[in-house]
């Protein structure tokens, strides 16, 4: 095995981090992960731990299949990395159940359907397969990081308009019983989406971001 | 050895197998005291918040202390069984022996000089176990909170029975019809008729776990009459 030496951040390596922000978003562009990209972006605060569970899991585990690449038998790859994905998935789980109880009961099932997300299973078998430890690394914080960044967008937006807040602060005021008793926009009349809250507006999100990104992004054009 | 060979592709198996199941194992029990404590705070403030206290977490230990006066496992007769530490009474294995053989327990709380019994709650919803516990006024018969909980119901319909939304609905209702005989409080499909004391709205799409929340507060609630009547 004869690699060429390379420096740790060279143009490359970069584009391991940045291609899956715009050019090859795991959800926009490959639209892998959707699953769990509508079922956790009613709110913000568990999309954001979910991202992070996601990059915790799929950087790990990209590492750790890169680093038995070479010893993998090729005839059960599946299973091993199913193996690997499955186990710290689980450990996740036990360390969100310890320290951050609350996020863990919200998160519920989603946490177990971290296995699930073919994005994990993805870029194990397209990369981790293929690499050295170092660019499975940056592959893995690159696409979970896209992954992220749109869970946050479209949980952004709908726990803006689905139910007033961010993160559970009141943002658009206070909306009490009756138009005297509310603050904020709500004062004016205005009504929350109760719309939003529901899966099928995460769909919408997504769609309308994909359409942003394409007319941002010319090249993703297909003829 | 060749990569491709069966008894590689064996050893290699299960020597993966082996260090994951070490290393989950390893981590499973150094968390579990943290685990087993952050469950036993959840109870208690689930039992405290059922009499309208809202405490966090961290407080709900000294809140618990404050406000339940006693903690009582009950005999099928409706006695007191002195023997027994109703807080640490497992539910789960309680609801499977036969009635005559089971403790229940109960808790009596005092909020601002008024009596409030607060009795837990086990059973199945859809896919798992749902339990939550139900806080009577002191006539013994009006419901003043209820809070519920489950494993595993689907998120979005039969999971919604741990939202306030849901719980606030047993407030206000009876569990005894005027005259005296137990009613329990039903969740009624397609909405309760305004004013009914015994129903309240079912989730839609979440049937078979609201049905188990009728069948859990039916049958453990019923356990309960011996002492709700002689006391």
């Amino acid at each position: 095995m004869s690699e060429e030496k390379e420096a740790l951040f060279s143009k490359n390596n970069r584009a391991l981090l940045t291609d899956p922000l715009s050019d090859n978003n795991p959800i926009t562009v490959q639209v892998l992960g959707i699953c769990s990209a509508l079922a956790i972006t009613v709110q913000l605060k568990p999309a954001i731990v979910m991202s992070i569970a996601v990059l915790f899991v799929l950087v790990f585990s990209n590492l750790i299949v890169s680093l038995l690449r070479n010893m993998i038998p090729s005839r059960i790859r599946i299973i091993v990395q199913l193996l690997v994905v499955a186990s710290l998935v689980i450990l996740v789980d036990q360390v969100l159940k310890a320290y951050a109880y609350d996020v863990s009961k919200e998160l519920s099932v989603f946490v177990g359907l971290i296995i699930t997300n073919c994005i994990i299973m993805g870029r194990l078998e397209a990369f981790a397969l293929a690499n050295g430890p170092w660019k499975s690394v940056l592959d893995g914080i690159g696409n979970a990081a896209g992954y992220g960044f749109i869970l946050i967008v479209v949980a952004f937006f709908r726990e803006l308009l689905g139910s007033g807040k961010l993160l559970g602060y009141e943002i658009l005021g206070h909306k009490g019983k009756t138009i005297a008793e509310s603050t904020g926009l709500y004062q004016l009349g205005y009504e929350n989406n109760g719309f939003m809250l529901l899966s099928p507006m995460a769909l919408i999100t997504v769609g309308i971001i994909i359409w942003v990104h394409r007319s941002k992004n010319r090249k993703l054009i297909e003829n | 050895m060749d990569k491709n060979s069966n008894a590689y592709t064996f050893l290699f198996a299960i020597i993966m197998v082996v260090i994951v199941a070490a290393a989950l194992a390893f981590t499973a029990t150094s968390l579990k005291p943290l685990q087993a404590e952050n469950v036993r705070k959840e109870k208690m403030q689930s039992i405290i918040s059922t009499i309208g206290v809202e405490a966090s977490r961290d407080e709900s230990a000294a809140k618990f202390d404050e406000f339940i006066k006693q903690q009582l496992s009950l005999k099928p007769d409706g006695t007191v069984d002195e023997t027994v530490n109703a807080f640490t009474l497992d539910l789960a294995k309680e609801t499977k022996k036969s009635n005559d053989q089971q403790r229940f327990p109960m808790y009596v709380a005092e909020k601002e000089g008024k009596t409030y019994y607060v009795i837990p709650l086990f059973g199945s919803g859809l896919w798992d176990a749902i339990w939550g516990y139900i806080a009577l006024d002191g006539d013994k018969n009006t419901i003043i909170g209820a809070s519920f909980d489950h494993k595993g119901e689907t998120p979005g319909l039969g999971a919604d029975i741990n939202q306030s939304w849901y719980e606030d609905q047993y407030i206000g209702k009876t569990i005894f019809n005027e005259k005296g005989d137990f009613v329990s409080v039903k969740a009624i499909k397609g909405g309760a008729p305004l004013g009914d004391k015994h129903g309240v709205d079912a989730i839609s799409g979440g049937t078979i776990t609201s049905d188990g929340v009728n069948d859990m507060v039916e049958e453990r609630l019923k356990n309960y009459i011996p002492y709700l009547k002689n006391n």
